[in-house]
């Protein structure tokens, strides 16, 4: 922290986080600091000493568990047996699973992200045969991998759920389009591609959904700013509400 | 107005016409003009915009449709006119905070809203066990008292589509007496930021049982008189039956959930099939029916609201011998939800502001701490999903461990159930068009967010 009074820094100690272990991997140490906003010592609300550490990246082993925990092997273990043999290039495809609060999710790697929906969806042990669209997740220090996108597939046969997540870096913003899978999917990589400016490749028609045509930004990414931007209305430039006339 | 100000003359789509072909501007009165001039225009193939200022395609909601005579030979819907950034604005507020923004999604179904994105915050916490036996029954039977709302909603204004003035007027006639109860519940008609993490935010009023009774002694004569309006109604019936029909596997690859999914035969309802605040203990049936069209999704509806009124009942029998906390017993995350109308109208909790303010200054420092700041959740992202009246409402959320959402995202029915327009649309007459959106029942509040 940037504070230099002695009685506010005891203050923001205190109130940080616990430090984690030692030997967890630690990527990026701070992911934010302070609330909104607030970096120097004007704030009074104490919001100022919020420091929230980056988690390192989990990564689950076997057994994968179910629903109800990961004590013994359950249905995730046989979602990923069953995408084990249906999936040749499985381990170069699935980068790591990660078991957490009775969800299984699948880190896919780009390039293998269509075979793996497609063997997800059709093969009989699996059958997940309804997505639930497509959230996008902006991670700023997640180097390499900033954008992410996560899919939620349904097994209404098994009565399942499992998630799908893959990245791209922002200088390549390329995901493939899973359109041709899962239909359903259109209009949600299009308000992913709107909201975060990922580009899915081989969506019949990316174009923005929520945001007018012509905006430029992509909101929902966190450098975007809330607010703040002047909006325009058949010809008239309506000023952001911190710059409008003030009436006090 | 100043008089050389002459709207007649005023053509907006002057640049447009050589783009486009002849522009038709209908936005007047004198149709007869506009008719005259599209005949003699001679086009075979007709351009039209429905909306979004169209009355009936349930807000604002653009559909562009190609017509040959009556028959639409292409749809395609355009949204976003109600795009109001609330996954965004989450990001900005507390954790309790998010309740107040998503209740306002879709705005028919605000339980709903609220419910799905606590479930979600509390798998997150890793407190779903612990959420108290009443705050859940509570939250059953606002949902379902909210399911009939809507679907009272639904059902009035495709009547009204229609051109049924009466089925409006008695759709919307119950629904004031359900948003009655929820005034009288929460103190608000809808967005009510009710459902709170760790359960919700204060208990049942004094007068609220014997208002639920008058509700459940009432509603199913109100719902017999509904059906014999409608059921056999040979107009509606010809409005609705075999139009705009979607089967189970178009279903299946658009993501359609909801009646629209029940309509074609499948009994996939989540609080059967994954239940969720103790769905399970209660006794209902899952409505189906296999027709695939507008007026199997009708009878699903109905049916949906005489099951509901029923788990209502369930709720009521179970709110007498069910008492206890509202709200979850982790001081770091629940609220004061003991509260009582105090002289000046406010609801607060007399006995809270008497520790706080009279016996401790730690309770102090923690209420303060716990209200401003709010409480952290640990790292990680969670999906939680619910059968809102229109099908699955997913929520996403994903936290860095702080005291807001670092991204929260809601799975809309409405916005995956309308991508079905086309497919239900295209092929048929421009009046089922109507019949086919009303039958989807979007609430564009929920598809733009």
């Amino acid at each position: 922290m940037s504070s230099h009074h002695p009685e506010q820094a005891a203050e923001q100690a205190a109130d940080r986080l616990p430090e984690p272990a030692e030997d967890a991997p630690q990527e990026q140490p701070v992911a934010r600091m302070g609330m909104f906003g607030a970096r120097t010592t004007g704030d009074t609300s104490g919001y100022g000493g919020l420091v929230v550490r980056r988690r390192p990246k989990l990564s689950s082993e076997r057994p994968y568990g179910g629903p109800e925990g990961a004590a013994e092997a359950g249905a995730f273990d046989a979602v990923a047996d069953a995408l084990e043999s249906a999936l040749p290039e499985f381990g170069d495809a699935v980068e790591r699973v990660v078991a957490d609060r009775g969800e299984l999710t699948l880190h896919v790697r780009r390039e293998h992200l269509v075979s793996v929906a497609r063997a997800l969806r059709d093969r009989p042990e699996l059958r997940f045969e309804l997505c639930s669209g497509v959230s996008g997740v902006h991670y700023p220090d997640d180097a390499g991998a900033e954008l992410h996108a996560v899919y939620h597939l349904l097994s209404i046969t098994h009565n399942r759920r499992i998630r799908l997540e893959a990245s791209c870096p922002d200088a390549d913003p390329h995901l493939p389009s899973l359109v041709e899978v899962y239909p359903t999917n259109d209009w949600h990589e299009r308000e992913t591609w709107d909201f975060f400016g990922i580009v899915f490749d081989g969506h019949p028609a990316l174009t923005r959904i929520e945001m007018p045509d012509d905006w430029v930004g992509h909101p929902q990414r966190k450098d975007y700013p809330l607010g703040g931007i002047p909006v325009e209305y058949r010809g008239a430039e309506i000023p952001p509400p911190d710059e409008r006339r003030s009436y006090v | 107005m100043s008089p050389s100000t002459k709207y007649t003359e005023y053509d907006a789509y002057a640049a447009d016409d050589a783009a486009e072909g002849r522009v038709f501007d209908a936005g007047g009165q004198d149709w007869d003009r506009i008719v005259k001039e599209a005949a003699d225009a001679g086009e075979e193939r007709l351009v039209v915009n429905m909306g979004p200022q169209h009355p009936s395609t349930h807000g604002v909601l653009r559909l562009v449709l190609t017509l040959d005579g009556e028959t639409v030979t292409d749809c395609r819907v355009g949204i976003g006119y109600l795009h109001t950034g609330i996954e965004k604005n989450m990001e900005f507020r507390t954790w309790t905070q998010g309740t107040t923004f998503c209740t306002r999604m879709d705005y028919l179904a605000p339980i709903f809203n609220e419910t799905a994105y606590c479930l979600g915050v509390e798998r997150l916490l890793g407190i779903t066990d612990a959420i108290p036996e009443r705050a859940q029954i509570i939250r059953v039977m606002m949902m379902e008292l909210n399911r009939i709302s809507s679907h009272l909603v639904a059902i009035a204004t495709f009547g009204l589509e229609l051109g049924a003035t009466t089925v409006m007027l008695n759709g919307f006639i119950e629904r004031e007496y359900t948003l009655d109860l929820f005034e009288e519940i929460t103190g608000l008609r809808m967005n009510m930021a009710y459902v709170r993490p760790g359960g919700v935010a204060q208990d049942l009023p004094s007068g609220a049982m014997s208002k639920l009774q008058d509700y459940l002694d009432r509603m199913p004569k109100r719902f017999r008189a509904l059906r014999k309006l409608m059921d056999d109604n040979p107009v509606y019936k010809a409005r609705t039956v075999d139009v705009a029909y979607l089967d189970l596997t178009g279903c299946m690859a658009l993501g359609i959930t909801g009646p629209v999914l029940r309509s074609t035969g499948l009994p996939w309802d989540l609080r059967k099939s994954q239940p969720y605040c103790g769905y399970e203990t209660y006794d209902f049936e899952v409505a189906t029916q296999t027709t695939s069209d507008v007026y199997g999704r009708y009878l699903v509806r109905m049916k949906e609201m005489e099951e509901s009124l029923r788990i209502v009942e369930q709720c009521v029998e179970r709110l007498q011998t069910v008492k206890g906390p509202v709200m979850i017993q982790d001081k770091k995350i629940g609220w004061p939800a003991q509260l009582a109308i105090g002289a000046d109208g406010m609801g607060n909790s007399p006995r809270h502001i008497a520790h706080i303010m009279g016996t401790s200054m730690e309770a102090l420092i923690h209420h303060f701490k716990l209200v401003t700041e709010g409480f952290r959740v640990p790292a990680g992202q969670a999906y939680a999903a619910i059968e809102s009246p229109r099908g699955e409402l997913g929520v996403h959320v994903v936290s860095d461990g702080g005291t807001r959402p670092y991204r929260v995202h809601f799975r809309d029915p409405s916005f995956t159930n309308l991508q079905a327009t086309p497919a239900m649309a295209e092929g048929g007459m421009v009046a089922d068009v109507i019949a086919a959106v009303a039958s989807i029942d979007p609430v564009m509040g929920g598809v733009d967010r």
